[in-house]
């Protein structure tokens, strides 16, 4: 199963109705089923650095680990603790590469930026995140946010400090308690998910979750299911529409059929002489 | 940063900014803000401060907290609300939005946690007791000043009211089964056509309604001319033709 076919994709980033510039980044290998976000923050222009050294060196490294070849040898637990070493090791080179940067260039310094990256393998998509960059997934006709953020508000919303109605009406929405790039080291958060046939796959930063409630991009995402670059030129439209305060970026990856890696005898002869 | 005016009958008596975490209300001298009457309890209420929010939370006072009128034992407290105790009124004010470095307001920031973070410019508060929600809580990095010199002027977002209300619309189905319906666009998205076959999207926006072709190997057509796969502004009357069927597009009076 050739991957790039069972996963359509789209994504859109644009630097919203108030910035100058855009600070987030996006970047995919369909080829892997690989998809990264991230939005990057500091003084002058050092966010998108970040947030481009964090996307192209991710993207780079795990492309480079993820030989599809080898993969498909590997049986799907070992393929799942693969794809979850391999984004710990690359997040954590990213990680070193923007700090040393922001270390070594006082242009740069403070610089840092979210992460969103999801590999999607097997029927499985293994996602790590730090920071408020999200993933949401529509199954049937459900929205669920898969990542939690890392961020003042979510803390106070777990310890119950405040309601979800009440989060909406925060002055510290923007807040992230984690960032790739800020520390020496950096512990990314990762989940291994099980993927179904239809399911809607959504990274976005926090220039679209801010803008666009839940409800709005779940009524989007169901009603232009069949077309996803439309659905990610509406999200990041609404968000305009609807103020367009800061970067919005949308990656929308639709699983049209399911990606099972055979696993029969006669498939693992055949792989030994692909 | 927020502050409280206290009154009592319309008289203004102090004015006191929010700068702890942990602002004690309550007759006893010991209180950060001290109402010196009867119907106050020793410590009535505490007002916890975590950067830019402030909740009040009523300790168990013999007479109560009122916000807005209302009995409350914690409220997440908006501008220009109005805390009553007894007699005494306190009005929050909090308009970080619009002060200086605003430009910064919606810049994501980074907060640490305590060990690695740089020391606070200000003289730190003293540590809030244990039971406190706010005392998990670290503090924000403040941004450099070169961050500051560096952020674009404010500039207002155009917020979705600032333009005329939209009139409502909707469409009339001309030809096929279902000529004479008609439709009325109240969500911000309405699908029309037949799945699989030719489907458009009509988006109603703040500057009005657009149509989009979604899917299918054709265009559905507007007033007789192919769509194309941009989105096309509606106007009254305009004629629309999908999957075989007329519609008409119509502002309602």
């Amino acid at each position: 199963m050739n991957i790039s076919q069972a996963l359509q994709s789209a994504s859109l980033t644009d630097p919203g109705r108030v910035r100058d510039h855009n600070e987030d980044c996006i970047e995919s290998r369909p080829e892997i089923g690989l998809y990264v976000l991230a939005d990057g923050m500091g003084g002058y222009n050092a966010g998108e650095v970040a947030s481009g050294m964090a996307t192209s060196l991710i993207a780079d490294g795990v492309v480079e680990g993820w030989v599809p070849r080898e993969v498909d040898r590997l049986s799907r637990e070992e393929a799942m603790a693969l794809a979850d070493k391999l984004l710990r090791e690359q997040i954590a080179r990213a990680n070193t590469a923007v700090f040393t940067t922001s270390q070594n260039n006082p242009e740069c310094a403070g610089m840092g930026t979210t992460l969103v990256v999801c590999v999607f393998y097997d029927n499985f998509v293994c996602v790590g995140h730090i920071g408020d960059s999200r993933l949401y997934r529509l199954r049937a006709d459900t929205l669920e946010q898969v990542t939690r953020d890392h961020s003042l508000l979510q803390e106070q919303l777990d310890s119950g400090l405040i309601t979800p109605e009440e989060a909406k009406l925060s002055q510290n929405r923007n807040l992230v308690t984690k960032a790739l790039g800020i520390d020496p080291e950096v512990e990314p958060e990762l989940h291994v998910h099980e993927t179904v046939e239809g399911d809607l796959y959504l990274l976005c930063s926090d220039g679209l979750n801010d803008m666009v409630d839940d409800e709005e991009i779940r009524l989007t995402l169901v009603t232009l299911r069949s077309n996803p670059s439309l659905s990610v030129q509406q999200l990041v439209q609404a968000a305009n529409d609807n103020g367009g305060r800061d970067n919005v970026s949308a990656m929308l990856v639709s699983v049209t059929e399911p990606f099972g890696v055979p696993r029969g005898w006669f498939a693992r002869f055949k792989a030994l002489f692909r | 940063m927020a502050k409280l005016i206290l009154s009592v009958d319309g008289q203004v008596l102090k004015e006191h900014t929010l700068s702890k975490e942990r602002t004690l209300i309550g007759r006893k001298p010991h209180n950060d803000i001290q109402i010196d009457n009867l119907a106050v309890s020793g410590e009535h209420a505490a007002i916890i401060t975590i950067l830019n929010d402030s909740f009040i939370e009523d300790l168990g006072s013999t007479n109560g907290t009122l916000v807005n009128g209302k009995p409350v034992k914690k409220h997440f407290l908006q501008n220009n609300d109005v805390i009553e105790i007894g007699k005494h009124k306190l009005k929050y004010f909090n308009d970080a939005p619009s002060q200086a470095g605003a430009a910064d307001f919606e810049k994501t920031m980074i907060i640490r946690s305590p060990a690695k973070a740089a020391p606070p410019p200000v003289a730190a508060p003293a540590a809030p007791a244990a039971s406190d929600p706010a005392a998990s809580i670290s503090r924000t990095i403040p941004p450099t000043p070169e961050v500051r010199a560096a952020a674009p002027p404010p500039v207002q977002p155009t917020a979705p009211q600032d333009h005329a209300p939209l009139p409502d619309a909707a469409i009339q189905v001309l030809s096929g089964a279902a000529a004479g319906r008609t439709l009325d666009l109240t969500k911000n998205l309405t699908t029309i056509g037949k799945p699989g076959l030719q489907v458009a999207v009509i988006t109603k926006r703040p500057n009005g309604y657009f149509i989009t072709h979604v899917e299918g190997g054709t265009f559905p057509s507007l007033n007789g001319t192919s769509l194309g796969a941009t989105a096309h502004p509606l106007g009254d009357h305009d004629m629309i033709e999908i999957a075989g069927v007329k519609m008409e597009f119509f502002f309602k009076p």
